[in-house]
């Protein structure tokens, strides 16, 4: 006669312990363990009634802290960290009773990086899972062992200043280099860089350093736009949907693209640059957002991350100039490049304007 | 379509805070009982588990008695719903778990431990190949026609009930293609092909009982024949057999009725199982029962800590909650969605529906509206929500 074939209805969840570790100057712990398992894997209804007392409990505390604390190994920058049992109280869980095993971890010194090794329960029963929540400089964290993650390492220590400036940074030039519709922006304002309006048509720009001039205009007030908005969102101070500013930046692109084409601001293209660089600067604000800012090294992160977008800009720049120059006088340049290209950059902005406006996609980027 | 219910949304936002200030503390007392288990030492169930652990942990390697011990594990969980012994059964088995060829009865009972947190491919896997090595293992015949019900692949379930079929009792044999049956378009016959069952073979044992009458009262209940239902229900429960299966089924069977006084009773001091408690829960607002801040505080809890440990198991029960009583009707979606992408029994396609259209999303009911016309489906409840939904209820 087999089992049935009836899939069985879940009534609890599984076995779980609760540990909570705090390293300050000292490692201290607190592991919450059910009796439940404690019962099955050590004993605790002494006179075997059925039900577990507080007494029964007691008598078996010393008993129970070196079955726990032998399944669980800290290690504190590689060295051992040696765990004293305290006392032991009762907590209610959301399946029953558990004893909270209070404890110590002598490590030598602070540690800047902790190693722990959990195998309460791995042996008989492979669904236990330990839930750890370690807090340390200020920060909380959580994780999960079980038999496949027994041992997890966790660095304590706040990162440096400098690296944190480093990581923002970085971030802000993998930003640029993913935005399109940024880069986009900026070519159209590039494209026209090696020449000049005069006698109302293009003409190809005499000296390298006329161009570079005006690029370097274009960029800083672009970048000093961008950075006031940017600053300013992610403080707070202004919120616009974001909608509206992902369509205004792509509004901006056919703008600054069929301006090359049709011109109308031909001189003082670092003004442009400058007002369409504001609303960029509100689409930047949600990736930061999404970074998750640091409350005590803000201003570190917004410094960090607006250079890195500059930096961005200017290796794309480094890139396009000396090309640019170079074929400027040819018609390939002229006419393919600046007017066709223009042309594309108009197009496939204002797919973008509607995709934005009418909240559809079309474009697989 | 109700309303969240503040004054217990409030609440349930408290009660985190209820349960952090329900610190650890040192009681008082050395007699104060802190945990039941769920039998004493002396009771001749437990006595065997302990028994049968010494010997296997003695002989760790005997295949034999490592089953052995895993089925009367296995045979606990239904009893109770504690799926630690899903993990001590695993444990037992420990030395043969990750073989990729396992002795037959390790392979059939590692699928059956595996179907219960929902690995069905795997678990499925194993079956086929036992199968392979042995036509005449009727259990895994059954499982299978069990785990493919619940991914809907009609036509490999019947198949494997057939040839469960001479290897079982009339009565399971029965039951198991009358299941497949009642949802393919065909439910009266089943029905009345298993009540003749059941009436022409009495002696078959309880617990076989059990499974053909519950599964009678499904179908029975799906079809609209529900006086006919109520007294396979009942017959169930008057055989004496704790089944939290059962209890629930039963349970909502009742709570559709509109008696939620009486699912009140039918779960009294069931309140640790999560799945009657839930049942409990959603009486207890239907009844306007006091209990019901309580009640669902801690299913609310307990939700939570199955989340933090990152089980996916409860999702229709979950959705339910959020549902029935919360009221929040787009997380009640999410959440059904979800559920529908692992299950698609028949209850599952109704928690897809309900939650639907509570969130008046007719297009997220797409799945299961499909699935009730491709498969033919005879069932009361599922007409009336796909009704509701496509006339824009």
């Amino acid at each position: 006669m087999f089992a049935l074939a009836a899939l069985p209805a879940l009534a609890h969840k599984p076995s779980d312990s609760y540990l909570t570790l705090q390293v300050a100057e000292q490692v201290s712990g607190q592991w919450d363990i059910a009796l439940r398992d404690l019962d099955f894997a050590i004993g605790l209804d002494a006179d075997g009634n059925g039900e577990i007392t507080w007494g029964e409990l007691r008598a078996k505390h010393a008993e129970i802290a070196a079955y726990a604390l032998a399944r669980l190994a800290v290690e504190g920058d590689g060295a051992a960290c040696p765990l004293r049992a305290g006392e032991q109280l009762v907590d209610q869980h959301t399946d029953g009773a558990y004893t909270v095993l209070r404890f110590r971890a002598d490590c030598p010194r602070p540690p800047a990086h902790l190693r722990i090794t959990y195998r309460l329960f791995a042996d008989i029963d492979p669904q236990h899972r330990g839930l750890l929540r370690l807090e340390a400089a200020g920060l909380s964290r959580t994780a999960i062992f079980s038999p496949q993650a027994a041992g997890q390492s966790f660095e304590l220590k706040a990162a440096s200043r400098w690296s944190q400036f480093i990581d923002y940074g970085v971030e802000g030039v993998w930003h640029i280099w993913q935005g399109y519709d940024h880069i986009l922006f900026l070519l159209s304002l590039l494209l026209p860089a090696v020449l000049v309006w005069r006698g109302a048509r293009w003409q190809p720009v005499g000296r390298f350093r006329e161009a570079f001039v005006d690029v370097l205009k274009i960029v800083t007030s672009f970048t000093v736009a961008h950075s006031i908005t940017l600053s300013l969102a992610t403080l707070g101070v202004i919120s616009l949907p974001s909608r509206l500013v992902e369509s205004a930046i792509a509004a901006s692109v056919v703008l600054a693209a069929l301006n090359n084409v049709v011109p109308v601001f031909h001189g003082r293209r670092w003004m442009v640059a400058f007002f369409f660089g504001l609303i960029h600067g509100f689409g930047f604000a949600s990736v930061l957002a999404d970074l998750g800012l640091p409350q005590g090294t803000l201003v570190l992160a917004l410094v960090g991350f607006n250079l890195g977008v500059e930096c961005g800009q200017l290796t794309i720049v480094a890139v396009f100039l000396p090309v640019a120059f170079v074929i400027r006088r040819s018609r390939f340049y002229q006419r393919a490049v600046f007017v066709g290209g223009s042309m594309v950059i108009a197009l496939l902005a204002g797919i973008w304007l509607a995709e934005r406006l009418f909240n559809f996609k079309v474009l697989p980027f | 379509m109700p309303r969240p219910s503040r004054r217990l949304l409030v609440l349930l936002l408290l009660a985190p805070i209820g349960l952090a200030v329900a610190a650890p503390f040192t009681p008082s007392s050395d007699q104060q009982v802190l945990e039941r288990l769920p039998a004493r030492a002396a009771d001749p169930r437990m006595r065997e588990l302990v028994d049968l652990r010494r010997r296997l942990s003695a002989e760790p390697r005997n295949a034999e008695l490592a089953v052995l011990l895993a089925r009367r594990y296995y045979d606990e969980v239904a009893a109770e719903g504690d799926p630690r012994y899903i993990g001590y059964a695993q444990a037992a088995l420990a030395p043969w778990w990750d073989l990729p060829d396992p002795p037959l009865a390790v392979r059939v009972t590692r699928a059956v431990l595996r179907q219960f947190s929902h690995q069905f491919e795997p678990a499925l896997a194993d079956l086929a190949e036992a199968v392979r090595q042995d036509p005449g293992n009727g259990e895994a015949w059954a499982w299978q026609a069990a785990i493919q019900m619940v991914e809907t692949r009609y036509a490999e379930a019947r198949n494997a009930c057939q040839h469960m079929a001479p290897l079982a009792s009339p009565p399971i044999a029965t039951a198991c293609l009358a299941a497949v049956d009642s949802v393919t378009g065909n439910a009266g016959p089943a029905a009345a092909a298993l009540r003749l069952a059941l009436q022409n073979n009495p002696d078959v044992s309880a617990p076989e009982k059990l499974w053909a009458l519950t599964r009678l009262a499904e179908i029975e209940d799906r079809r609209g024949d529900f006086a006919a239902a109520e007294a396979a229900y009942r017959s169930a429960l008057a055989l004496g057999i704790t089944d939290g299966y059962l209890l629930a089924a039963y349970a909502d069977f009742l709570l559709d009725r509109g008696r939620p006084n009486e699912v009140l009773a039918l779960l009294k001091d069931k309140e640790r199982s999560d799945l009657l408690l839930l049942r409990l829960a959603i009486a207890a607002k239907a009844a306007g029962a006091p209990q019901l801040a309580g009640w669902s505080a801690d299913l609310a809890a307990r939700f939570d800590a199955a989340r933090l440990r990152g089980d996916t198991v409860h999702q229709k029960e979950e959705a339910r909650f959020a549902l029935a009583v919360l009221g929040q009707a787009p997380r009640a979606l999410a959440l059904a969605r979800e559920n529908y992408a692992v299950q698609r029994e028949p209850a599952d396609a109704r928690m897809l529906l309900e939650a639907a259209l509570a969130a008046r999303q007719p297009a997220a009911a797409e799945p299961a509206l499909k699935w009730m016309a491709e498969s033919g489906i005879e069932s009361v409840a599922l007409r009336t929500l796909a009704a509701r939904l496509k006339g824009g209820a």
